[in-house]
């Protein structure tokens, strides 16, 4: 949903919208055309009494446009929107360049995943876009290269989509970092969240006998099942607020130092809380749902990365090098 | 909405089909006299000025002409009905279906808006759209870097930028001035490519790397891009090559998963650094720092047998987490 648009110039656009899309939809529900333009019904009521004061510049009443209101405010209305005297304005607006930028970007993206026949489709629409945007667009200057995992991924993810819809099992061979191993295992598919720049599927696992967050691009094979979810069907999580690692029993808070060599760790993973220090350093707070995975991260980052908190952790990490530099002898 | 942003709504739209309606330009002299009557002349050059720039940025074209060929001091205005609507797009259903998809793929506010705002335009020509027919999945295309929306406005306007930019690993950040030529999205992450002004030649950084708010420094259209520039190309050629040669490791039997999907040959039960698991060879086609630091991550399950570069990075790196411990 759109922001709630204020100002005489979003007014104004919306107009421009709308009066077309009326003219070429015919009769269309003052409810409808608020849903089609993203606003609630009163907005579109206020919009078309403007429109009311404005027509061709000879003052005359036959020159404004006229909007049947009664139709729209009398109790017995039937809330279709009627607007007349206004032809001139039946034709859409070109699209503004960052309008024909977002949209040819975005079929760009498309086309990455789409089957033979459907890029078939995708190619058509793009050209069509293409030649209309002709003018001022910058779209050729956007790329949005190849999606990260190609198609294969994005057919993953309409699968488990489907799966998920029909309440049907799967059956997944995934693979865990922190474990850095293969496990196979069924799950109840629940829905497809994003949150941080990727992709998850949200599932009831039975291995697990717990809900649990499943990387699609770590997902090596999927396999929808014959049988129908066993746990009760429940909406995907909204990872939007909580981050990927809500605060539970089963996570702890973990507060880490990064040297600037390890500062890109606030790019990639969800941070808590970031405090800057002295030297470039940061202090960040991390919830951490797996103390391998942790440990794993922070071998990665040796020696650029210390725990300030818990102090169990610092020292399974000193652990954890320590053996590794063992086998150095 | 109050009463004066409707009345406000009214001029400009009162304004807008006034020029448009109008075969020739009309003088600003009668544009006054209907739809600013009674004003200053202060008040109304303001207000007519800043009325025009918004219908222009809404996208309306407003033409500047003079009426009289003999008198070209009297400026006259008008839009051309062919300028200002999109021209007749015959979409077939299925192509208004993959746009109505289109709808959905950026995970960027404004972006999905202006999406949104393109489809409502095309969907006034009337075209019902039915996405079930499609062989598609839907990508999602997400923009979290906060100088995204500098860059890519930049880019289309053609406007000079400054930034606080850090370079990997570096501690400072240093003031750098870029003419965008484009922004390019490699492998989940957002680029931008351009001259870089202060040492002349052409440059890409990447926008998670810039720190703060980018600026604009300087006015729109104040360069050109460089005729047939592919962005996407030069932002290839001037990413850091990866680092060539070849590595070898003892990898633990059943860990190291990742490392043997990508790895150019497997070896298995070989002699290892320690007898708790049988060992095997994996040799890697990649070689540098960035190796070392992807096999420090699997702590005592690798042993890095070569090349000395990447062992010696693995072991004092190991060492200074020790040696501070103990």
């Amino acid at each position: 949903m759109s922001t709630q648009p204020a100002g005489a110039k979003d007014q104004v656009a919306r107009l421009l919208t709308l009066v077309p899309f009326l003219h070429a939809r015919g009769k269309v529900r003052l409810e409808d055309a608020a849903a089609a333009l993203g606003v609630p019904a009163e907005q579109v009521l206020a919009d078309l009494k403007v429109l009311l004061m404005c027509g061709l510049p000879g003052g005359y009443p036959d020159d404004l446009i006229d909007v049947d209101l009664d139709a729209l405010e009398e109790p017995e209305g039937d809330g279709v929107i009627r607007v007349t005297n206004a032809d001139y304005l039946a034709r859409p607006l070109r699209l503004s360049p960052t309008e024909a930028t977002a949209i040819i970007v975005a079929l760009r993206a498309l086309r990455g995943s789409a089957g033979d026949d459907t890029r078939e489709v995708v190619d058509r629409a793009l050209a069509k876009l293409e030649a209309a945007a002709a003018h001022g667009s910058g779209a050729h200057q956007i790329d949005p290269g190849e999606i990260p995992g190609g198609a294969d991924l994005v057919r993953l993810e309409a699968d488990l989509r489907r799966a998920s819809g029909a309440r049907r099992q799967v059956r997944l061979r995934y693979y865990v970092p922190s474990r850095d191993e293969l496990s196979e295992r069924v799950v109840d598919p629940r829905g497809i969240v994003t949150a941080h720049g990727s992709t998850y599927l949200d599932a009831w696992c039975h291995s697990a006998d717990a809900p649990r967050l499943f990387r699609l691009d770590r997902v090596e094979a999927a396999h929808v099942l014959e049988s129908e979810i066993v746990s009760d069907p429940e909406p995907p999580r909204d990872l939007t607020d909580t981050g990927l690692f809500p605060r539970s029993p089963e996570t702890t808070l973990a507060t880490l130092e990064l040297d600037p060599a390890a500062r890109w760790v606030v790019e990639y993973y969800p941070v808590e809380d970031v405090r800057p220090r002295r030297g470039g350093r940061l202090e960040v707070d991390l919830v951490i749902a797996n103390e391998r995975w942790l440990q794993r991260l922070l071998l990665r980052l040796a020696p650029h990365a210390r725990v300030i908190a818990p102090a169990a952790y610092a020292e399974s990490y000193a652990a954890a090098a320590r053996e590794a530099l063992d086998l150095y002898g | 909405m109050s009463g004066t942003t409707g009345r406000k709504s009214e001029r400009l739209l009162n304004l807008l089909i006034m020029l448009l309606v109008q075969r020739h330009f009309v003088s600003k002299d009668r544009i006054r006299e209907i739809l600013y009557p009674g004003m200053s002349d202060d008040a109304f050059e303001k207000m007519f000025e800043r009325d025009k720039e918004e219908l222009r940025s809404l996208g309306v074209p407003i033409e500047v002409g003079s009426i009289d060929a003999y008198f070209d001091d009297e400026p006259g205005y008008r839009v051309r009905p062919d300028e200002l609507s999109l021209p007749d797009i015959a979409l077939t259903p299925d192509e208004a279906a993959v746009i109505g998809l289109a709808t959905r793929v950026w995970q960027h506010a404004r972006l999905a808006d202006a999406t949104t705002e393109a489809v409502r335009k095309l969907a006034a020509f009337g075209v019902e759209v039915d996405e079930s027919a499609l062989d598609i999945a839907e990508p999602r295309l997400s923009a979290e870097e906060p100088s995204f929306d500098v860059f890519w406005e930049a880019t289309q306007e053609r406007t000079p930028v400054e930034f606080e930019y850090r370079r990997s690993g570096a501690t400072r950040t240093t003031t750098r001035h870029l003419q965008p030529w484009g922004v390019v999205r490699y492998s989940g992450r957002w680029y931008v490519v351009g001259l870089d002004t202060d040492r002349g030649q052409e440059r890409v950084f990447r926008l998670s790397r810039v720190q703060g708010e980018a600026r604009r420094a300087g006015a729109p259209g104040s360069y050109d891009v460089p005729p047939g520039t592919d962005v996407r190309a030069t932002a290839m050629r001037l990413a850091p090559p990866p680092p060539a040669g070849e590595t070898v490791v003892l990898v633990r039997r059943d860990a190291g998963g990742p490392l043997r999907r990508d790895a150019v040959a497997v070896e298995t039960d070989v002699a290892g650094p320690d007898r708790r698991t049988a060992w095997d060879r994996v040799r890697l086609a990649r070689s540098g720092s960035e190796v070392a630091e992807q096999l420090l991550g699997y702590g005592a399950d690798v042993y890095v047998e070569s090349p000395d570069e990447v062992r010696t990075i693995v072991i004092e790196r190991l060492r200074a987490v020790v040696g501070r411990d103990s």
